[in-house]
């Protein structure tokens, strides 16, 4: 069996006295589409801050392609492939759609491939590049839901991990986000989802793992969990 | 009879000035830009600037070189201090701030009062130090004569308005580095980390921006800054001292804050206003109030305008 490319083990975290995370597993494989689900304060945002290593976990371990990631810094995380789309977009917002793509390419140097990524990013949401003058904070949210993406692409990740991309857009942009995820993960992209709206999280992976209050619950095949009772009756409003 | 003449060359006096305050308060606004801290220390990193350029101008005997030699002299002290301030206040980080970071903002301002104690009295020691130039070290904490390197002629001849080279310096000095600085913000891939961790640091940290080394190096500009502008102080001042920091300091905060701190067109506004103002309360109330008029206007914007003339208070997204 090849390495998975991201492995969590036993990935403890918490905030001063506050343990959030108690022993976190996870495993995504190269190609995968991979949900994390579950309610609010579940300790699914920490779990992707720890991974990061912006919250620097107390116990466990967080490999990428095998190698840990403990002791790095967020920049030598995102250096090696690791990038994720934070919780709330968090763009800047005074600064303009193409400087807060450029951000995303901070670490790189290439400019051809720079230049590639950047009409990459235009094809996916053509609506970026007519507003690639405007400040990012006087776009819609589901614009900059799309912005956030494509900075976090701009860095060329091997795994992208977003965090409620849904959360506070209006539906019809909910779908073409959801849409866009999926056309990343067909064109190769490796992507682990945090999502509380199960279903189309659910929808698009392979596998998925519910959390809650800070530890993994259960997990399976996609499929499966959409068909599980304890899912539907919590997440699935069924 | 009111003297239009005086109102003219008072102008220029407090222009002049103002330039100086400015670049002192870049330094403040850009630290306070990026995370949110007074950089009390500041006004004393620009301070330890004077004593290191006195301190090269005596070890080099730059008083003996001909005009062209001193003009190079000028030049080197305009480097060295900026880069020696630049180490200074990076180091600051480095040692005092850093480690705070996550700490509340109280607890890093109590280290940035700490930092000012300490450089204030490295200067009283570098002061007291036997060199021609400090008159011996014999009174450590008197103030030190700064020779003037660029002469006190009047650039426009016998007219009653005098422009003098040091006056020119001073413009020649700060202008070009206010503009350096403005491109580098906006157009160069540092400046764009810069702003973007004074945004949002967390989300920074997510794209890859090394944001402890980003806050170094905002220390380290500013730092350089306030450095330039000892050089130009003491050449236009001619008179140095331990605690020329703290006046100029509060000067540069006040200008700050009054332009609206966090915004570098700001510091340079305010900077010119504060110049101006001290420089009228000087020629038509009295020197004794100047201090006070600049104290009132620091107060009133506090209580009044806490966001300055430019800084804005708008909400944004989220």
């Amino acid at each position: 069996m090849s390495t998975p490319l991201l492995e969590v083990v036993d990935l403890h975290a918490g905030y001063g006295a506050i343990e959030v995370l108690r022993g976190i597993c996870v495993t995504v494989d190269e190609g995968e589409v991979v949900s994390l689900i579950g309610s609010n304060g579940a300790g699914k945002s920490t779990t992707l801050m720890s991974i990061s290593q912006v919250v620097v976990p107390r116990r466990g371990d967080v490999r990428l392609a095998g190698e840990s990631l403990i002791g790095l810094r967020p920049d030598e995380v995102i250096a090696r492939g690791l990038v994720q789309v934070p919780e709330g977009r968090r763009v800047f917002a005074r600064m303009t759609v193409l400087e807060n793509l450029r951000m995303g390419a901070y670490l790189r140097r290439d400019a051809d491939a720079i230049a590639r990524d950047l009409r990459h990013v235009w094809e996916l949401f053509p609506v970026m590049e007519e507003r690639k003058s405007q400040l990012a904070g006087t776009l819609s949210g589901g614009e900059q839901q799309m912005l956030a993406i494509g900075r976090s692409l701009m860095s060329r990740p091997r795994l992208l991990m977003m965090d409620e991309p849904s959360m506070g857009i209006a539906p019809i942009l909910v779908s073409r986000i959801f849409e866009a995820i999926s056309r990343l993960n067909r064109e190769g992209m490796t992507i682990f989802l945090v999502e509380q709206n199960a279903r189309r999280a659910l929808g698009l992976s392979r596998n998925g793992y519910v959390m809650e209050t800070g530890r993994i619950a259960f997990s399976g095949p996609a499929s499966a969990l959409l068909g599980d009772p304890r899912v539907q009756s919590a997440y699935l409003g069924a | 009879m009111f003297d239009f003449e005086v109102l003219v060359q008072q102008l220029i006096t407090g222009l002049s000035n103002g330039m100086i305050i400015a670049l002192i308060a870049i330094g403040y606004t850009m630290v306070y830009g990026i995370i949110e801290l007074i950089n009390f220390a500041h006004g004393d990193v620009f301070m330890l600037g004077a004593f290191f350029a006195l301190t090269l101008m005596g070890v080099l005997g730059m008083e003996s070189w001909g005009p062209g030699g001193q003009a190079v002299g000028v030049a080197a002290m305009l480097v060295g201090s900026a880069l020696f301030c630049g180490a200074l206040n990076w180091s600051l980080d480095r040692v005092a701030y850093r480690a705070l970071r996550r700490s509340s903002k109280l607890a890093l301002l109590v280290s940035a009062i700490g930092c000012s104690f300490i450089c204030m009295n490295l200067g009283l020691f570098w002061g007291g130090l036997p060199m021609d130039v400090f008159a011996g070290g014999v009174a450590a904490a008197a103030p030190k004569d700064f020779p003037a390197l660029v002469p006190q002629v009047n650039l426009l001849g016998e007219s009653f308005i005098r422009i003098t080279p040091a006056d020119a310096l001073v413009f020649a000095v700060t202008i070009p580095l206010m503009v350096a600085l403005t491109l580098m913000v906006n157009r160069t891939n540092l400046g764009r980390a810069m702003r973007a961790v004074a945004q949002d640091p967390v989300a920074a940290s997510l794209m890859g921006i090394p944001v402890d080394r980003v806050i170094g190096a905002t220390f380290f500009i500013g730092g350089a800054l306030g450095g330039f502008a000892s050089v130009v102080y003491s050449l236009y001042n001619n008179t140095i001292g331990f605690q020329m920091g703290t006046r100029a300091g509060l000067d540069a905060f006040t200008a700050a804050v009054l332009g609206g701190i966090g915004s570098l067109p700001g510091a340079v506004l305010g900077g010119l206003t504060i110049g101006c103002v001290r420089a009228m309360s000087d020629q038509y109330l009295e020197t004794r109030w100047t201090n006070t008029i600049v104290f009132c206007i620091l107060v009133l914007i506090l209580i009044f305008r806490p966001s300055g003339i430019l800084g804005s208070s708008r909400k944004e997204k989220v």
